[in-house]
């Protein structure tokens, strides 16, 4: 099954997006990897670099959901040192929140790395009303 | 010449210059971004002056990988992984040198705003760090060019990169926290083209 990690700046957001997440896809694996260390706003290189080496243990794949900013290109560098590690890891651009939820359902339901990536990337044209 | 430990001797008086105007770093990105650049700066190179010691007799390329990763890991906002990216990059043009010239100074710098433009996908005139950087750059590759020494060549950047802040005051953000407020971020300075600003008079101040 595909897993994910769940990059924010605030440690809160990525725990709510994961409890969200769960809340449709119980069985799916996630961690959420927000904040610093000291619980300050920021992104954690080691810890992002953890989340993703715990969610490989118990996944075929890792969906990597980033919320702005350096959360991107903290993971990237983090997805760059990992090389060619498996199982395999990607980013996806989407709505944080939005993204999270349609994916891990996706991934529940036993998709592939790709489809669960594309099924983050159409929650940008779900219109909410 | 630099060698390595004279760069070593340079950052310290970098972390020492980037915990002087910490709190302004701080101030100018309240304004138009999220409130921590010099915050993020000084936790950043804190890490960097406590691993200095262990570092002596390193070569040049293997110190300035160290800065890199000490910054990735431990600044928290884009400037990390930003700076991280420069350092690590200019590390790798020094690999194995052990004392570097002015033309190397210039060949790193160039490979570090390469990998800057690489990470943040950004070019000049976006409100950003490159627009110090790059300035810098070209101004220090003419004087170098025209033959001058270290220390007026350094000088020649710091100037370049003072216009490239001034400059940053009057453009629109279109990359970073700060392309949220559109034009409302013009009449401020950029955070980041202004933390370039200070790590380069800091060497530049040394020669």
């Amino acid at each position: 099954m595909v897993g994910f990690v769940l990059v924010s700046h605030s440690r809160t957001l990525a725990e709510g997006a994961k409890e969200l997440g769960l809340m449709m896809a119980p069985e799916v694996p996630v961690e959420a990897a927000g904040g610093l260390p000291d619980g300050g706003m920021g992104t954690d290189y080691q810890r992002i670099a953890e989340a993703i080496d715990k969610v490989a243990e118990v996944s075929d794949g890792i969906l990597v959901i980033m919320d702005m900013g350096s959360s991107c290109m903290t993971t990237e560098m983090v997805l760059e040192d990992r090389g060619d590690a498996l199982p395999k890891a990607v980013m996806v651009d989407c709505p944080f929140v939005e993204g999270t939820v349609a994916a891990m359902v996706s991934a529940a339901m036993g998709d592939s790395l790709e489809t669960v990536k594309k099924a983050a990337e159409d929650a940008a044209g779900e219109k909410k009303f | 010449m630099t060698d390595s430990a004279k760069v070593l001797e340079l950052l310290g008086k970098m972390k020492a210059a980037i915990d002087e105007n910490a709190q302004f770093l701080t101030d100018l990105d309240a304004a138009i971004g999220d409130n921590d650049h010099g915050i993020n700066m000084a936790r950043g190179f804190k890490k960097v002056e406590e691993d200095l010691p262990g570092l002596s007799g390193k070569d040049v390329g293997a110190i300035l990988k160290k800065v890199g990763m000490d910054l990735v890991s431990t600044v928290g906002g884009s400037s990390g992984p930003l700076y991280g990216t420069a350092f690590m990059k200019a590390g790798a043009k020094a690999a194995g040198k052990n004392e570097i010239g002015m033309d190397d100074f210039i060949a790193m710098m160039e490979e570090a705003i390469g990998g800057v433009q690489m990470r943040g996908k950004a070019v000049k005139g976006e409100k950003t760090m490159l627009d110090s950087m790059i300035p810098a750059l070209d101004a220090m590759k003419e004087a170098a060019g025209a033959g001058k020494a270290a220390g007026d060549v350094l000088k020649a950047g710091v100037a370049a990169a003072e216009d490239g802040v001034e400059y940053t005051k009057g453009i629109i953000a279109t990359k970073g926290r700060a392309s949220y407020l559109g034009e409302r971020s013009i009449g401020h300075q950029d955070p980041g083209a202004t933390s370039f600003l200070v790590l380069l008079k800091a060497i530049a101040e040394e020669y």
